[in-house]
């Protein structure tokens, strides 16, 4: 495990190289863009809007206390929207989809020796396969994560429109209730470095993959745990640094 | 010219290839030989630096390759194609795109210029016009004459072809085989070849280096291997009866 920390970071030193052709590099982040971040949206779109429905429903159902306002339960879904469901759960779904495609694409390149045609060719593989994708990861996840919070919010609306549970102007008041723009900072400064975990993390196993098929599909599979479990220790100790 | 003195190379225990030292010759085409699993490819993989080697000398033209920091190797492996056993082509990119990107990579050619190179590249290999299709979309022998292209779009004055027959068919095989010969000689390019295939060695083998149990059990050329008396290289280049009766009538009609 040691081996692997010190080889992930030998990994982002030859990564984090100035590209050898700028024009290739630009083209190759926005192709990035394309498979990492618009690929993504429908996924968070439907995650987002389902759940933000799911988390202002169980409010209401919970809120048995006449004692509570009822703009409480837009209160608690803008909360546990912003702070954890977009940044944290989103995060962890695009870890499975995202790292698990990273992981197997570059794996596969690495097995079929795509990589070392273009070691032969002089290209650094790491800068040139890499960095675009923590490139797209870093600045594109944010944006999803916006849609997201949005969605989640809009959701909980529809939800609570169909089941009459709450009336539109209660549920604004409660979205609008100690609404802190600190909060979004903090998400997607979460965002930003679980995209980075995401990027990197999956890289790493896809291009460290020796063998064949079944080492890419493990490659894979171990990608998206550690990054899943990178996540969870770096939201702990991203909590702690900034909230606390 | 390549020179390899003394390399050594083992995997954890398992000693692969063992103090072997020769010259590769500008124009001719080299080729090593040996059974499956005594070193070949590593040997070829050490050269271009894929894999480390545990001691010796790898000289292009004099350059210490082995001592070279990254970056030096980087700009020495701009002077080397290399053809894969699989072709390694990059299978999202188009054919032309494929033989493109080198150019793109190392050159500040004009789109124009690089794609008049890789017109020449491919009509070079007789796969004009198939510039669009796609590496899954080309038979075993196209991808193998497409990585041949794209190998040779940057001019290199080294290439390595590792098993460039292996899993097509005879015919194929000897188009490869003139078409590596022919580049080597019209180019002046030190080519080295990785192979098993006999009738590789007979048509192009220049100079052939036997690998066995470690090192370098023979060399010589394709006639020379024909009237070798080493016998492992014998039993591994006659292995069929049929090669043995070839080897017979050979040597009966030498007198």
């Amino acid at each position: 495990m040691i081996s692997n920390i010190g080889k992930y970071f030998i990994m982002l030193s030859v990564v984090f190289r100035r590209p050898k052709k700028k024009d290739i590099f630009i083209s190759r982040c926005i192709n990035e863009f394309m498979i990492i971040g618009l690929s993504s949206l429908p996924i968070v779109v439907l995650m987002s809007t389902f759940m933000g429905g799911v988390i202002a429903l169980q409010t209401a159902s919970n809120m048995t206390s006449p004692l509570l306002p009822a703009y409480t339960i837009g209160y608690i879904t803008q909360n546990s929207t912003i702070l954890e469901f977009s940044p944290t759960i989103i995060s962890l779904i695009l870890a499975g989809k995202i790292g698990s495609n990273i992981a197997s694409e570059i794996g596969t390149m690495r097995v079929t020796e795509q990589i070392d045609a273009l070691e032969i060719m002089g290209v650094n593989s790491l800068s040139y396969l890499v960095l675009p994708k923590i490139i797209a990861a870093v600045l594109f996840f944010p944006v999803l994560i916006i849609f997201s919070m949005v969605l989640s919010i809009f959701g909980g609306w529809i939800s609570l429109l169909l089941s009459d549970l709450c009336s539109t102007e209660t549920y604004l008041l409660g979205i609008r209730t100690d609404f802190k723009v600190f909060n979004i900072i903090y998400a997607l400064t979460k965002t930003v470095v679980f995209g980075f975990l995401i990027a990197s993390i999956a890289s790493f196993y896809g291009y460290f993959v020796k063998g064949g098929a079944i080492n890419v599909g493990r490659a894979s599979t171990q990608a998206v745990v550690i990054s899943s479990i990178c996540i969870l220790i770096a939201n702990f100790i991203l909590t702690q640094m900034i909230l606390l | 010219m390549i020179e390899i003195n003394t390399i050594s190379k083992s995997f954890a225990n398992q000693k692969v290839l063992s103090d072997i030292s020769a010259v590769f010759e500008t124009g001719k085409v080299n080729l090593i030989i040996g059974e499956s699993g005594k070193g070949k490819s590593v040997l070829a993989k050490c050269m271009v630096g894929l894999l480390e080697v545990d001691s010796g000398k790898v000289l292009f033209d004099g350059r210490d390759f082995i001592a070279m920091d990254r970056e030096g190797r980087t700009t020495l492996r701009e002077e080397i194609g290399m053809l894969f056993q699989g072709a390694a082509l990059f299978d999202s990119m188009t054919v032309e795109d494929n033989i493109m990107f080198p150019l793109s990579m190392f050159t500040n050619m004009t789109k124009a210029e690089k794609l008049a190179r890789v017109n020449f590249c491919l009509e070079r290999v007789n796969l004009s016009g198939r510039n669009n299709l796609f590496p899954s979309e080309c038979s075993g022998g196209m991808q193998k004459r497409i990585g041949i292209a794209r190998a040779i779009s940057m001019n290199p004055k080294y290439l390595f072809c590792d098993e460039p027959n292996s899993g097509l068919d005879p015919k194929t095989s000897i188009l490869i085989d003139a078409l590596i010969k022919d580049i080597t000689t019209e180019y002046k390019i030190t080519t080295i070849v990785i192979t098993h295939d006999m009738s590789s060695v007979i048509e192009i083998g220049d100079n052939v280096i036997f690998l066995h149990d470690t090192k370098k059990w023979w060399q010589g050329d394709n006639k020379s291997i024909i009237t070798t008396d080493n016998p492992e290289v014998l039993s591994f280049v006659y292995a069929s009866e049929f090669m043995k009766e070839v080897r017979a009538s050979m040597l009966e009609n030498r007198g």
